[in-house]
């Protein structure tokens, strides 16, 4: 899944950067001195066991979350809020307590989109992730899975640079993930920034350009996701790969993690 | 309970007539209290969720002033008012004491402290839930306000018909700031009181009636309503 890009480079609010970034939450450090930089071009995704710090990652990168120390920098935003050129897929969709078409339509009435070019918006995008027979429903009376796909629905109406993903597909039936793959495909073709996370490796397999593998809070391995998947340099991202259980590894495994693999 | 019979009787009848007087009173009633739920939601409502929401200069004082609004028995919220309207207070030039507007504002007291904290609870509750999605789709502080107050709509609808409550079945304050004055001030809590001390059971028991069906009819259609809203927006 390589796109060129549509848009010309120097509109792009990319690359973004993270400076020796961490985060801190209830006395606990979560994100642990992360460095790394997110170019324009690749569908990245995020690999890690559960409680690595994915969601945390994608929340620092969205800007919902300030790091405690370190710096996050969009090089490419130019004196722009880059906030306005980005979207996000949670991870627990959150639908207003209205129809599936006016969940859409809100979300372009709050990027400023006129009221006559709406409608179309919102009915190609509902069509697109085959939602479009239940436009009239209220929202939050549809499947958890309809409604993950309404989120994505919604993300993707506000056709924005940078779309952030938090598992996408978790509760969806295999078609429902064809389709929404289908739709990120499309999404990262017509020129927009893919970054997500995924526990389905098929689908990382399928969708990923580049790789990036957290376990506890620290970005153990980057790289392009064929030599990822043909063999991690990491030890640990190994040992996921094959499946293993690696919350049940000592705690003083992450401690030096750094050094052995860097 | 002969007495309370042909009490019931007479009630009922004048309930059936339409008596002049009694439907007099019952609409003095209604324009004080849907009056007073009015205003008091104009002001509660925003008051709340700005609480709920924002953190500004002030607002700890706001939060204690609802609080202790809250639980201020309504005959002394109906007698500070009276200081406030008579003659020799601040606001003695209006001449508003003894009318149905100084009833009004006694209510508005009474009520829009329990409008500002339901609201405030239902719009915390909701923006727990709604805050990083709103503000990822980079709705303003106004905006996320409008949302939260349209999602919350069949919940504050509650918050309204409790004041609605507060406010009809009052007695107290409408009492000292009203005069209950025949056929200007006196409304169906303030008659009933009256009645009952002259000995006058029927009237009495009528406006009684009319009460009971008034709020039982208001709070089961509201209760109706929500539940199908509810329904309809799973929750
Ligand atoms: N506000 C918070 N306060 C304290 N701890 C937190 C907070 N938010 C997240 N955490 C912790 O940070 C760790 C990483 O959380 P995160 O949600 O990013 O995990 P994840 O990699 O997305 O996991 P999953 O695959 O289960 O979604 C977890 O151990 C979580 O308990
Ligand atoms: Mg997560």
């Amino acid at each position: 899944m390589t796109a060129p890009s549509t848009l010309p480079v120097s509109t792009s609010i990319l690359p973004l950067e993270f400076y020796r970034v961490s985060f801190e939450a209830g006395g606990k450090r979560l994100i642990k001195d992360l460095s790394c930089i997110f170019a324009a071009g690749p569908s990245t995704i995020i690999l890690g066991p559960n409680g690595a710090g994915k969601s945390l990652l994608l929340r620092l990168c969205h800007g919902l979350l300030k790091p405690s120390a370190g710096q996050i920098i969009w090089h490419g935003a130019k004196g722009r809020d880059p906030s306005a050129h980005q979207a996000m897929v949670f991870q627990r969709p959150v639908m207003l307590r209205r129809s599936v078409a006016a969940n859409v339509d809100y979300a372009l009435a709050l990027r400023g989109v006129p009221r006559r070019r709406r409608r179309d918006m919102v009915a190609e995008s509902l069509t697109e992730t085959g939602l479009a027979r239940l436009a009239h429903h209220p929202a939050r009376v549809l499947s958890f899975g309809e409604q993950q796909r309404l989120a994505l629905a919604r993300a993707w109406a506000l056709m924005p640079q940078v779309l952030f993903l938090d598992e996408p597909t978790a509760n969806l039936d295999p078609a429902a993930t064809h389709t929404v793959e289908r739709v990120i495909t499309a999404i990262h073709a017509a020129g927009t920034q893919v970054i997500m996370t995924t526990h389905d490796l098929g689908q990382a397999r399928r969708l990923a350009d580049e790789i990036l593998f957290l376990h506890r809070g620290r970005l153990l391995e980057k790289g392009p996701a064929d030599a990822f998947f043909a063999g991690p340099r990491n030890d640990l991202a190994r040992a996921f790969l094959r499946g293993e259980l690696l919350w049940r590894r000592p705690r003083d495994d992450d401690s030096d993690q750094e050094t052995r693999n860097g | 309970m002969t007495d309370f019979g042909s009490a019931l009787g007479a009630a009922l009848s004048l309930v059936i007539r339409l008596d002049p007087d009694l439907a007099e009173i019952v609409l003095l009633s209604l324009k004080v209290s849907v009056g007073a739920v009015f205003l008091a939601t104009l002001i509660g409502m925003p008051l709340g969720a700005a609480v709920a929401l924002f953190r500004f200069p002030g607002r700890t004082a706001i939060v204690v002033m609802l609080n202790a609004l809250m639980g201020l028995p309504p005959v002394v919220v109906g007698l500070i008012v009276y200081l406030i309207l008579s003659r020799a207070g601040p606001l003695g030039v209006l001449g508003l004491l003894f009318t149905p507007a100084a009833m009004i504002i006694a209510q508005v007291v009474l009520v829009m402290p329990i409008i500002a904290a339901l609201t405030r609870q239902v719009i915390e509750d909701l923006w727990t839930e709604y805050e990083e999605q709103l503000r990822s789709l980079g709705a303003g502080p106004g905006r996320a306000l409008t949302a939260l107050l349209w999602d919350g709509r069949f919940t504050l609808m509650t918050a309204v018909l409790a004041g609605f409550g507060r406010a009809s079945a009052e007695v107290g304050a409408v009492m000292i700031v009203g005069g209950n004055i025949d056929h200007v001030t006196r409304v169906m809590t303030t008659a009933i009181a009256l009645e009952v001390s002259k000995g006058d059971l029927a009237l009495a028991l009528g406006l009684g009636i009319i009460l009971i069906v008034l709020s039982t009819g208001i709070n089961g259609a509201a209760f109706v309503l929500k539940e199908a809203a509810q329904r309809r927006h799973a929750g």
